[in-house]
């Protein structure tokens, strides 16, 4: 398949990553070799084979629904970016200015 | 070099017991050693040499007052830098995490520190465990011990290279498709990966949440078992985590008996695009296993063929949905945010700034396989070839006890030379892999150096879940046997380091 700079850009923007025009340039060929590679899959996967999401076959595990301390909230707070008034502060969340 | 260097973890934690060293007086050793050397090997990215020695003194003090200390007490470990460790940063190689301090400790990190060890740093690594020769960490490379020109495998480059150049006795490692094992091959160390579910993933940043797995490095089979057991065992904090008392590891590694033990040589993982030396070595230690009692018989497990496709659209798709929370929000690196830009723009500069090349080539084949469309041919066919390989191990341990495989198929490459060659890079892992896609437990064990390079070479044994032990009985039959044709341990010939003084 063709892998287009323009289509890594798509999914650049999917992934919430912004990439340069040089960059895509550079991408693009290798992620179309990857999935060329990878597209061997579709030979070997009969439609009867059951797929396997995980290594164990797992059943919900529950524990009490116990009240428990949380993290001190100065302790998560020293990690962010930016915190204000005891809470993370962001940038505006809209596009546009309201 | 400083005697304490070179050896074992469990003589030095027998004589920190006996109180004829002191555990201040070893950790002191090694981080000298780390001062010395480290500059050139660049296996650590943060040493912290007041909380060592806090903590060495601590487990002296416990020991001269006649309190009971595990196995390992006292000694000195490097720990890879995706698990958390509170008062230390966690970059997990990133620029992302750059100067990150986790608010709470990863289960590993825990029972290490319960079980007395004496944690010297963070080791390096690529970029999220994104990678096979540490060359995709935003720090800069680690280099093998052995010829520093050369790689020291990866993901866990700097857990391995920290072992072969005797900076540490002990170090952690994760393995997602091979970090392990494949770093331990090239530097000819002892790597496990446990079974999935063996050691708690709780406080590991996650790459690929259903193959990631922490595991022992070491230099010795027996120091590893001992490091096993400390780390593993069941974690309600992680609800993958198997609830069964750890294997009797320890027990395997001085035994070391392979008397009747079935040992499978698989077919698909050797011959044809291995290197020779690498497939001479692993012979070799195939027919010693067999002169020391093993039956030795060639199984196929044909599935293998896909397993690294199927492994490159499994990982890339997990990774691109557990590292969508580096979003700029809560923690780490937030880039461009002047007022004027959303938080939307925000994050796309800070994941644009904050990854690496590797990265970013996987979250977007992450992406693509697991957009509308493309879903069912990439994404569901990698997902019943996984199916495919189960069921082929599955065959094979009906017929044998353990399966062997040269861990990489070639030694340890020069620095660069696949760095912009993905395809080429995810060939190291090519007979690692099945054992994550299946979850069973797996190692890997130096065996000699390659006669055209006069590198290591590992041999891979692979074992049915929650038989980790077997792995060791392996292992422990091949270092004695080796030890005693070669008159000594493998690490014994690794090129000595030009020490610089502090």
């Amino acid at each position: 398949m063709a892998l287009t700079p323009e289509d890594v850009a798509k999914l650049a923007a999917l992934a919430r990553i912004d990439l340069t025009g040089e960059e895509l340039q550079h991408l693009a060929p290798q992620l179309e070799g990857i999935l060329e590679a990878v597209a061997s899959v579709q030979q070997v996967a009969d439609a009867d084979i059951p797929p396997t999401s995980h290594a164990l076959p797992l059943t919900n595990v529950f524990r009490p629904d116990e009240v428990r301390p949380s993290l001190p909230r100065e302790d998560v707070l020293a990690g962010a970016p930016a915190a204000e008034e005891d809470r993370f502060r962001v940038p505006r969340i809209l596009g546009e200015e309201a | 070099m400083n005697e304490h260097l070179r050896r074992s973890a469990a003589d030095l934690a027998a004589d920190i017991a006996a109180r004829r060293i002191s555990s201040e007086e070893v950790t002191r050793a090694h981080l000298e050693r780390i001062e010395a050397v480290d500059e050139e090997v660049h296996a650590f990215l943060h040493v912290d040499g007041e909380r060592a020695l806090a903590a060495a003194r601590d487990v002296d003090a416990r020991v001269a007052a006649g309190e009971p200390v595990g196995p390992l007490a006292g000694v000195p470990l490097g720990l890879k830098d995706v698990l958390t460790m509170r008062g230390a940063p966690t970059t997990c190689g990133s620029k992302i995490l750059q100067g990150w301090h986790p608010p709470y400790d990863a289960t590993v990190t825990r029972r290490l520190l319960e079980a007395g060890l004496v944690v010297l740093g963070k080791t390096n690594m690529d970029e999220f465990a994104m990678g096979s020769s540490t060359e995709n960490s935003a720090y800069g490379p680690t280099r093998n011990p052995w010829d520093t020109s050369r790689i020291p495998g990866g993901s866990g480059g700097g857990s391995a290279a920290a072992l072969a150049a005797f900076e540490a006795p002990l170090t952690i490692g994760t393995d997602t498709g091979g970090s392990i094992r494949q770093p331990a091959a090239v530097t000819g160390t002892v790597g496990v990966k446990p079974t999935y579910g063996g050691t708690s993933r709780y406080g590991l940043v996650a790459l690929a949440s259903s193959l990631d797995q922490p595991g022992p490095c070491a230099r010795t089979v027996l120091d590893a078992a001992l490091l096993h057991e400390v780390i593993g065992g069941h974690d309600p904090l992680d609800s993958t985590s198997i609830d069964a008392p750890v294997p009797d590891v320890v027990g395997a590694a001085r035994s070391g008996d392979v008397t009747g033990l079935k040992v499978g040589v698989v077919r698909e993982l050797g011959g044809a695009g291995y290197q020779p030396g690498v497939q001479q070595r692993f012979d070799e230690a195939v027919a010693l296993l067999s002169s020391l009692g093993a039956e030795v018989v060639e199984v196929s497990c044909p599935s293998f063929e896909q397993a690294l496709a199927a492994y490159y659209l499994i990982l890339p798709s997990e990774c691109s949905s557990n590292l969508a929370k580096f979003d700029a929000m809560r923690f780490g690196l937030r880039v461009g945010d002047d007022g004027s830009r959303s938080a939307e723009e925000v994050m796309n500069l800070t994941r644009e700034a904050g990854f690496g090349d590797e990265v970013k080539r996987r979250i977007i084949i992450g992406t693509y396989a697991l957009s509308s469309g493309y879903y069912d041919a990439y994404y569901g066919s990698a997902q019943k070839v996984r199916t495919l390989i189960v069921r082929d191990f599955a065959a094979a341990f009906e017929t044998v006890d353990v399966l062997v495989s040269p861990t990489t198929p070639t030694t340890a490459w020069p620095l660069g030379e696949r760095v912009d060659d993905p395809l080429a890079m995810y060939a190291a892992d090519l007979c690692t892999i099945p054992s994550n896609l299946a979850g069973n437990a797996s190692a890997s064990f130096p065996v000699g150096l390659a006669p055209e390079d006069g590198l290591p070479v590992g041999l891979q044994v692979i074992a049915p879940p929650m038989a980790d032990d077997r792995l060791y009985r392996v292992g422990a039959a091949l270092e004695r046997a080796l030890t005693e044709q070669w008159g000594g341990s493998l690490l014994d010939r690794v090129p000595e380091r030009a020490e610089v003084s502090a």
